[in-house]
């Protein structure tokens, strides 16, 4: 059995005298996409935030293809060079140009040379449709747009993971589709995805498993047939009755 | 099957065309009306001035045109040494201002004593008056006699760029804190380095952020660079300051006091433009 890309085993996160994560162990192996659901303060974000050290965990472990990651002596900026992360909020520099943007990491932290960068940088916007938006500034595009720009940005210099934290929440419901359209596409391309997300039907169709967290706990996982048509715990059972009503 | 940007066939429909004629007619009443108020308050003011008792005198001394004429030539030639100056000290106070705001955000213990540095540079110079900065500079550097003779002029820029770096590095720094926690985080996310962070996407932000009040600082430096006649050098005060001496007359004081707001005024003028386009563009705030 190959090593996980990325592993949490009881990893805890207070703020304040919150407990936000109680002990996660959760494991994602390469190529496999992973649909974290729960609502709102569940702690699908934290949990996501701590795998790219943006937070420090309380306890537990963190193992990046095997490499623990929550080691202090650990570089952070090395590791989060190898995770993508693509957030609600887009996130995207807005005083660079879309290429300038997809292609700042690839050029400043994994010091290719800028006319590969950019090549490669055209080629994937031209791929994904948004080929003649590489010199525009990022607020001339629309939210859809721009989502799927920071995906971009993301997934540009290959990283071993691709965390999603809840990236359609932010948009127009007529334009959550071609922001999902890529997400399968990425799916497609074997990526490793770990996804935080309400789009419950999203979550059916694209995941491999699907895991519920309820007040930091991870409560229950399964295909999303097992999750979705046969929960067992009472608590997820709840919670899809309502947002499947 | 999307529409064009812009339907070819539109012509503003009749009703419209009344709007804009009704529009136009209150702007040229409104013109006309600030013409004539103008008018009407120079009148009063130069009524009321001329009608004091000591105006005669005040002409005589204050705005003796034949004084003014020979007073130019010397004005002029220090108002270059003024210019040189400014130019000087405001390319060493945005280099110098810019490295405070950096190490005052610096993280982690290793920087603690930078941190404190710059903090204590910039408090105790924002509350200094110039004019003790420049005499301290001028007259108590030099008496230390480590460094070769420097003209007043060196020590003027000096002062200046010491006094003003401490406001620049504080505006920075508010534009700086004023970039969005998030753009960070994204920063940090790609792998860039807290250095890179700055570097690449907070400095730039920032400092469109506060473009206004950097301009507004460097107008407040084209007249402080006549302080630096204090200390002797011959820029275009010390050469008004020569004039009067020679002349008993005040009218070079007038004219280097002009020569300053010619100076100023189209970087004062460029700062409005360029606040308004900001502002523009930040917020689309309708018409109201």
């Amino acid at each position: 059995m190959s090593t996980p890309v990325i592993e949490a085993i009881g990893v805890r996160k207070r703020f304040g005298d919150h407990d936000v994560l109680r002990g996660i162990d959760l494991a994602v192996d390469a190529h496999e996409v992973v649909v974290l659901i729960g609502a709102s303060g569940s702690g699908k974000s934290t949990l996501l935030r701590t795998m790219n050290l943006i937070e420090r965990v309380d306890d537990g472990q963190i193992l990046l293809s095997g490499t623990d990651i929550t080691d202090p002596r650990v570089d952070a900026d090395a590791v989060r060079a190898r995770v993508g992360v693509v957030f609600q909020h887009f996130n995207l520099f807005p005083h660079l140009t879309v290429l300038d943007n997809i292609t700042l990491a690839a050029r400043r932290v994994h010091r290719r040379p800028k006319a590969e960068a950019a090549q490669r940088g055209r080629e994937l916007l031209t791929s994904l449709g948004l080929g003649e938006k590489a010199d525009e500034y990022p607020d001339r595009l629309s939210g859809g747009q721009q989502q799927r720009v920071a995906i971009v940005r993301a997934i540009l210099t290959e990283p071993e993971l691709l965390l999603l934290d809840e990236i359609t929440s932010a948009l127009d419901p007529q334009l959550v589709g071609e922001v999902l359209d890529l997400v399968r596409e990425l799916k497609g391309r074997g990526t490793t995805i770990l996804m935080a997300t309400h789009e419950m039907s999203f979550a059916r169709e694209v995941a491999d498993r699907v895991v519920f967290l309820k007040d930091g706990v991870l409560v229950e996982q399964g295909t999303p047939e097992q999750l979705f048509d046969a929960p067992r715990h009472p608590a997820t059972i709840e919670f899809l009755a309502r947002v499947t009503r | 099957m999307t529409a064009p940007l812009a339907d070819a066939a539109w012509q503003p429909s009749p009703l419209e065309l009344s709007r804009r004629a009704l529009r136009r007619r209150a702007t040229t009443r409104s013109i006309l009306l600030a013409l004539l108020s103008s008018l009407a308050v120079a009148a009063v003011l130069i009524l009321v001035i001329a009608s004091t008792p000591g105006w005669t005198v005040v002409r005589e001394t204050f705005f003796d045109p034949k004084v003014a004429l020979a007073s130019i030539g010397p004005i002029f030639q220090g108002l270059l040494v003024n210019l040189l100056v400014l130019l000087i000290a405001a390319v060493c106070v945005a280099l110098l201002g810019t490295l405070l705001a950096v190490l005052r955000s610096l993280r982690g213990p290793v920087f603690f004593p930078l941190r404190l540095l710059a903090a204590a540079y910039t408090d105790f110079f924002r509350g200094v008056p110039l004019l003790i900065v420049l005499y301290l500079v001028g007259f108590g550097i030099p008496a230390l006699m480590i460094f070769p003779r420097m003209p007043a002029m060196f020590w003027g820029t000096i002062a200046l760029v010491v006094s003003y770096s401490a406001y620049v590095a504080e505006v920075l720094r508010a534009g700086m804190e004023a970039v969005h926690p998030s753009q960070r985080v994204a920063a940090r996310s790609l792998g860039l380095t807290h250095g890179q962070t700055l570097r690449i996407v907070v400095i730039p932000q920032g400092v469109r952020k506060v473009v206004p009040a950097l301009m507004n600082d460097f107008v407040s430096m084209q007249k402080d660079v006549g302080l630096i006649s204090v200390l002797g050098a011959v820029d275009a005060v010390r050469a008004a300051q020569l004039q009067v001496a020679e002349t008993f007359n005040f009218t070079p004081y007038i004219v280097a006091g002009l020569f300053f707001v010619i100076l100023s005024w189209p970087m004062i003028r460029l700062t409005d433009i360029v606040t308004a386009r900001l502002n523009k563009r930040e917020q689309a705030g309708g018409i109201v």
